[in-house]
């Protein structure tokens, strides 16, 4: 009975299909969308009851007539076929190749929505991915099986450091490389492009999974698209025992998908008219990443999104950051200094820095160091605002060497040459070499060892 | 029998004759857990736990009879529940590391035996009534799990059982009430969770919450059965802060709810609770603690249970007579998960999307603080303590402006000092305490008379300083006299030495109450006779340039909880560079007069 054809539409409008009740559609199960012409749609039943079926259709519903529609229930969820071979292939969002290569053969198949993690079962990441990039490894350390995303603006490098992550991270003592599965969404063609040439030119291609959905690709297959890479980057994690980079971009272009389908189906809108479960949404995709107790591989999780209007505060950053493990924050001021990567150091955050890093792990005086080039930049940031105000002359001695540090920070620290890879030792020998232009009265976050053993207090420097 | 008419996300419309509202059901071939909130006409809808991917229309429904309850016993310690008190390390070992749907798994467990000890007036004949104590159970090294009458069963005790090991099953005692009905009292009972569980009356507390963080002991405390908040933007800080609660609080029994939050944030709580010793009792901390976790994945019917599962639950230690806390990250996430049924319901919206009954279920839910005397005539309490998380971090939004109506202590967190990794970066100009007035007279009694006086000196510095500073912005430092500079000099050293406290150093993530007054004694005493030098002519610059400034923004790490001598050593040393200090400015002065 399930596969039979129904013609059963009601009414249409944007990226929903009414459909009559009556023939047991079940919640979320997938529906394949005939036209006149003979032309195939994919949806996904959103609610269904008795009398009516909701459908959402990935390919909106634009030239579909009511009388000549017909819709076929498959039966099962949205799943994903998987396999070993899935490695240096291009799908679109619900796993189609893009290659114009045969799709993917295998009994291995799962659902795309995956099933939510026993907490219990989860091993805490410890492991620290050194990517050779200072504001990341010394100030923000990514671990292996965090989610940590990268919140940016238009126009901003987020791409050129997701690229530089890729190539470069690896695990300090370990030569095993990472598998990447990239995820993109509404994105150009170009940056698309710039991904699979950054690839194949760091020699990785063969170790990636990419699922695609252009920026003029239907936008309701983005719902989806997050889902099935990361249903890909469990197999390889969790069945072939790989650590596994995922990369998606641009998160920002999934959730005005779905405030677009929430606004059509009428859910009540909470900020900007983002629908309430917004959060619940995100924590299905981004709670995937992570480590399970007794599986050998891993996921790590790098989402890219653009923040609207720069705004931090804007629900989808806010959420994500809700969520996330920390977040890697770029700055406009700093990218019209020309400074790459132009990460802001005061909102940037690594959670799981604190169990990854130090004396088992990186060295002994990470944490302190850490702090304390916090604590004096964001010092230094106070002063240099201070002097916009009432003139540098005006600024005592102490905070004039705090500007001094704040440049030297920026110019030497922060600032790195995309493909210049630096050792976590390279990047804390450098913070004390830029500390060192502070009196040692003023770091009081890092010991009075650490102090004899690093500073090199010179104040013709400061 | 009944039948699913809609389904629309985690809202459920069934057919059911007789079913009640808050009934409990069991929905379709995969048996998904459901509750009752809402009649109407013939049908009724069901908030449904657990996700409704692939239920459709015409599948079965059956009642359970019973409201949303939970299992009160020996066993609860060291384990960690789901929102709907499933046991999640016995849901691993059946289903792996995804939680299967439908599964319905005992809270308790049926085959453990626990070594039973009845209470001495535990004889034929007596007369036993609701919270009366049947026997012990010790359930951990820490723990005597007192077994309760069930609050509601009384009567003469016709049978019971003797000392020996039971399963939480077994009989232990029959009871014959007026009516000549035969209760049986087992180790365990079941307790509907929006209910709250009575007591005989309630007390005025009067003893502080020792959390070893010297913001909160000292500056911003909390009773033992009060209520507090935690709201903070992403990334603040509101997690570590109840985790060290958790870690270090001087109560009987830790309840951590993760609602709505990370998996790895529970992870990390079951890998090192368990190495950790707890500072009160020496024995390992996770004996003392238990967990529920609907974490941000997992459907969001069962974070608005959480909430009142992991309630219930402390309450039902606080009616053994123990000090429980129970911490909640994060209450927005439940108000969240309220605002998302009650959209689907198609009630309308007051603010930002949330039901209009949002404050008085807040409220509700804090009001099961307290502390109180037990039905059988000893003390308890229960602590709550919930974080908040405003979108955007602005405070004026639903969930934290109607909670800062509600609760007493107020932990504001703040974004400026998280992002100086300034932590705890709770605000000492935004946070408050209603509480300090009766806090001060266990500080009186058990550290110092005079702490009152200090904690108010030392706020009040924090306040100039504030103020000093807007000056400083407008008109640059020139502007303050030596007085004012040095005011903004200690406030800077009561900040970094006093109010900043890394959890992640093993010497200062606890600092004693003897500790924290000796600290805040040392640094405003500093701050004094520096006042003092200044009169006499001293320049700032000499003070502030004095090596022990640093040496007093290190001392909380220098100085173990159990070195107070060595810390009086060390403030009697500065005292004396400062007589000397003193001594000159003092001649000189008179030579000058
Ligand atoms: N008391 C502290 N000592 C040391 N580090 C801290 C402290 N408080 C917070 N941190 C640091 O800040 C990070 C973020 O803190 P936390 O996870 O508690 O934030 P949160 O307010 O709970 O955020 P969210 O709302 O996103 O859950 C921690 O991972 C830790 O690195
Ligand atoms: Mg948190």
């Amino acid at each position: 009975m399930k596969q039979l054809e129904y013609r059963h539409v009601t009414a249409a409008r944007g990226s929903l299909l009414f459909l009559k009740g009556g023939a047991h559609a079940a919640l979320g199960e997938r529906v394949s969308i005939r036209d006149k012409e003979g032309t195939i749609r994919n949806g996904q039943v959103i609610r269904t009851s008795e009398k009516m079926v909701l459908v959402q259709v990935f390919e909106s519903t634009n030239n579909l007539d009511i009388e000549n529609t017909w819709v076929r229930y498959l039966d099962t969820p949205f799943e994903l076929a998987l396999s070993p071979d899935m490695l240096g292939r291009v799908f679109n969002g619900i796993g189609e190749p893009r290659d114009s290569r045969p799709p993917i053969v295998s009994s291995v198949v799962r659902s795309v929505n995956g099933a939510p993690v026993n907490p219990a079962a989860r091993a805490y990441p410890r492991e620290f991915i050194q990517t050779g990039i200072s504001t990341i490894d010394g100030l923000n350390s990514l671990i292996r099986g965090q989610k940590l995303p990268i919140f940016s603006g238009s126009g901003l490098p987020h791409n050129r450091l997701a690229a530089q992550i890729v190539r470069q991270a690896k695990l300090p003592d370990d030569a095993s490389n990472f598998v990447i599965v990239f995820a993109a969404m509404g994105v150009s063609h170009s940056d698309t492009h710039f991904f699979q040439s950054e690839f194949e030119s760091s020699g990785v291609l063969r170790n990636v999974v990419m699922f695609t959905n252009l920026a003029n690709d239907p936008p309701m297959e983005r719902l989806i698209l997050p889902r099935t890479a990361l249903t890909a980057a469990e197999y390889l994690a969790y069945e072939l025992d790989h650590h596994v980079l995922v990369v998606i971009t641009d998160m920002t272009n999934y959730a005005e998908a779905l405030r677009e389908v929430a606004t059509e189906k009428g859910d009540v809108p909470s900020r900007k008219g983002y629908p309430g479960y917004l959060y619940s949404d995100l924590a299905e995709i981004y709670e995937r990443a992570g480590r399970i107790q007794n599986r050998h591989g891993s996921i790590t999780l790098i989402p890219i999104l653009s923040m609207p209007s720069d705004d931090i505060t804007h629900p989808i950053p806010d959420l994500t950051g809700y969520i996330t493990e920390g977040q890697i924050v770029l700055s406009r001021e700093l990218n019209s200094m020309s400074i790459y990567p132009p990460v802001n150091v005061p909102p940037s955050l690594s959670r799981l820095m604190k169990d990854g890093i130090g004396r088992d792990y990186t060295r002994d005086d990470h944490p302190r160091v850490a702090s304390q080039l916090y604590s004096s930049y964001t010092r230094a940031l106070e002063a240099r605002n201070l002097a916009s105000i009432i003139g540098s002359e005006e600024l005592s001695q102490r905070d004039q060497s705090f500007i001094k540090f704040a440049n030297a920070f920026e110019n030497q620290f922060i600032q790195q040459g995309e493909d210049e890879e630096r050792s976590i030792i390279e990047t804390l020998d450098l913070s004390w070499e830029l500390l060192s232009r502070l009196p040692p009265e003023e770091l009081s976050r890092v010991t009075e060892e650490d102090i004899q053993k690093y500073h090199s207090w010179d104040s013709s420097l400061g | 029998m009944g039948k699913v008419i809609e389904v629309n996300g985690p809202l459920v419309t069934i057919q059911l004759p007789n079913i009640r509202n808050g009934e409990q059901v069991r929905i379709g071939k995969l048996g998904l857990m459901g509750e009752v909130i809402n009649l109407r006409e013939a049908n009724a809808l069901v908030q449904v736990y657990e996700s409704t991917d692939s239920l459709q229309p015409g599948e079965h429904v059956e009642g359970l009879g019973k409201p949303l309850s939970v299992e009160l016993g020996p066993g609860l310690l060291g384990q960690i529940f789901d929102g709907i008190q499933r046991p999640l390390k016995k849901i691993m070992e059946l289903s792996g590391e995804q939680v299967i749907r439908g599964l319905s798994v005992a809270a308790l467990d049926r085959e453990q035996l626990w070594h039973f000890v009845p209470s001495a007036n535990i004889v034929s004949g007596e007369n036993l009534h609701g919270g009366d104590i049947l026997g012990t159970v010790q359930e951990t090294e820490t723990i005597q799990h007192r077994i309760l009458v069930p609050p509601g069963s009384q009567g003469e005790i016709i049978k019971h059982a003797p000392e020996g090991d039971y399963a939480v099953e077994e009989v232990l005692a029959h009871l014959k009430d007026a009516q000549g009905r035969v209760h049986e009292l087992k180790m365990y009972h079941e307790w509907p969770v929006r209910t709250p569980r009575p007591y005989h009356s309630r007390t005025q507390s009067e003893q502080p919450l020792i959390t070893g963080q010297r913001i909160l002991d000292t500056f911003f405390p909390l009773l033992k059965g009060g209520k507090a908040a935690i709201p903070g933007p992403f990334g603040a800080g509101k997690t570590m802060v109840q985790q060290q609660i958790a870690r270090w609080a001087n109560a009987d029994i830790v309840l951590y709810v993760g609602c709505g939050e990370r998996g790895n944030e529970l992870v990390d709580i079951l890998e090192t609770f368990p190495q950790l010793t707890d500072p009160h009792s020496g024995h390992p901390l996770m004996e003392r603690t238990f967990l529920v976790a609907n974490t941000s994945n997992m459907p969001v019917v069962a974070r608005e249970a959480s909430i009142y599962v992991g309630v219930t639950m402390a309450e039902y230690f606080r009616d053994q007579g123990y000090d429980v806390v129970m911490v909640a990250d994060s209450t927005s996430r439940w108000a969240e998960a309220l605002r998302e049924v009650a959209g689907r319901l198609g009630q309308m919206p007051v603010e930002e999307g949330y039901p209009a009954y949002l404050a008085s279920r807040l409220a509700a839910f804090y009001e099961r603080a307290g502390s109180i005397n037990t039905l059988s005539g000893d003390t308890g309490s229960v602590t709550l303590i919930g974080a908040v998380s405003p979108p955007g971090g602005d405070f004026s939004e639903p969930v934290t402006s109607h909670t800062k109506e509600i609760i007493r202590t107020f932990w504001a967190l703040s974004k400026p000092l998280a992002d100086a990794r300034h932590y705890p970066a709770i605000s000492w100009i935004e946070s408050f305490s209603g509480y300090e007035s009766r806090a001060k007279q266990w500080w009186a009694d058990h550290i110092d008379p005079s702490w009152s006086h200090r904690r108010k000196q030392a706020l009040s510095l924090l306040t100039q300083a504030d103020e000093l500073e807007r000056i400083v912005n407008l008109v640059g430092p020139e502007a303050l006299s030596s007085t004012q500079r040095w005011v903004l000099e200690s406030a800077n050293l009561i900040k970094d030495g006093l109010l900043q406290q890394s959890a992640l150093d093993e010497i200062d993530s606890y600092c004693a109450p003897e500790k924290q007054f000796a600290m805040l004694e040392i640094i405003l005493r500093f701050h004094e006779m520096g006042q003092e030098l200044i009169t006499l002519g001293t320049p700032v610059e000499q003070l502030t340039q004095l090596p022990d400034n640093s040496k007093i923004r290190r001392m909380k790490s220098t100085f173990g909880n159990d070195q107070s001598e060595q810390l009086q050593e060390f403030g009697n040393n500065l005292w004396e560079k400062l007589d000397k200090i003193r001594a000159e400015y003092a001649s000189t002065s008179e030579i000058a007069r």
